[in-house]
């Protein structure tokens, strides 16, 4: 299994460093972008974990979806081209307040958790797994999911709708 | 599936890294830099940039990106019905085509709505 822990640590390795690079870089699209790589790494650790499901819907979602969402609105941000303020520091006493708290947890979990699974994992393709229990036992909030992604795509299309009404009152409507 | 099925693609990354790092590299270190004006434009013997390509986007764009996600997510879901469609027969055909219908009912209100609209 030590080739096994040697790609967990690159893979750790690369999530650590492209998120300190999403937290310390000045520039807003430099952070957007090393976030692809911390949303990959998480991927591959899905994948070490034997959750290859999970592992394609980071892909499709966060990588394809989410990540395109957020450099988008780091384009939208108007002051996007001074790259000096982008990022700036804002409210340190605020800031470690939350960092406690978030350490606090962090921390209670770290030492719960049994970390090595060493001959316990079973790999094992895990969609038709999913599949079949999406679809028969917890069919219904499969069909709940599709009401919630209703809404999402409602509210939406109203605050769009808003958005678009308030650029154009200096026109003609 | 065992994890070495992912030896594929792992050896793909890494060709695909070295391939583009060495490229970069090999460009770096042969080439010859001459800069001028026209070489230093965007496009060259191209189109002229017209202002900054930094500047902000039209929410549009912003607006398509959220929709984007959400059908991403409905089609997330699609993927393990479609692996044991056949096993489930009309049954699971049924079930997703009500996951559907319904998402389609917001899919015909935002197109009425005119959010799909480039106005």
């Amino acid at each position: 299994m030590q080739s096994f822990n040697i790609v967990v640590y690159v893979f750790a390795a690369i999530i650590v460093a492209s998120a300190a690079l999403v937290a310390f870089s000045r520039n807003l699209v430099y952070s957007a972008f090393a976030l692809l790589f911390t949303f990959f790494g998480v991927a591959g650790i899905y994948v070490m974990l034997s959750a290859d499901f999970l592992a394609a819907v980071q892909l499709l979602i966060y990588v394809g979806g989410i990540l395109v969402l957020i450099i988008f609105a780091v384009m939208l941000t108007h002051r996007i081209s001074d790259v000096e303020i982008s990022n700036q520091s804002l409210r340190p006493a605020q800031g470690a307040l939350i960092l406690i708290g978030i350490m606090a947890v962090l921390l209670g979990v770290i030492f719960k958790t049994q970390w090595s699974l060493e001959g316990q994992l079973e790999y094992q393709a895990t969609t038709a797994l999913i599949g079949d229990l999406l679809l028969k036992k917890y069919l219904l909030p499969f069909e709940i999911v599709s009401v919630l992604l209703l809404a999402a795509l409602m509210g939406a299309a109203v605050i769009v709708r808003k958005e678009v009404r308030g650029e154009q009152s200096g026109g003609k409507s | 599936m065992e994890l070495i099925d992912y030896l594929p693609i792992f050896i793909l990354l890494i060709i695909a890294v070295l391939f583009v790092g060495g490229t970069i590299l090999v460009s770096h270190m042969v080439g010859r830099r001459k800069y001028g004006k026209e070489k230093m434009s965007p496009y060259e013997s191209g189109m002229i940039p017209v202002g900054d390509a930094r500047r902000r986007f039209s929410v549009k764009f912003y607006v398509v990106a959220i929709l984007f996600v959400i059908f991403d997510i409905e089609v997330v879901f699609m993927y393990p019905w479609a692996v044991i469609f056949k096993k489930l027969g009309v049954f699971g055909f049924v079930e997703m085509m009500i996951f559907i219908a319904i998402l389609l009912v917001g899919f015909i209100y935002i197109w009425k709505k005119g959010a799909l609209e480039w106005a």
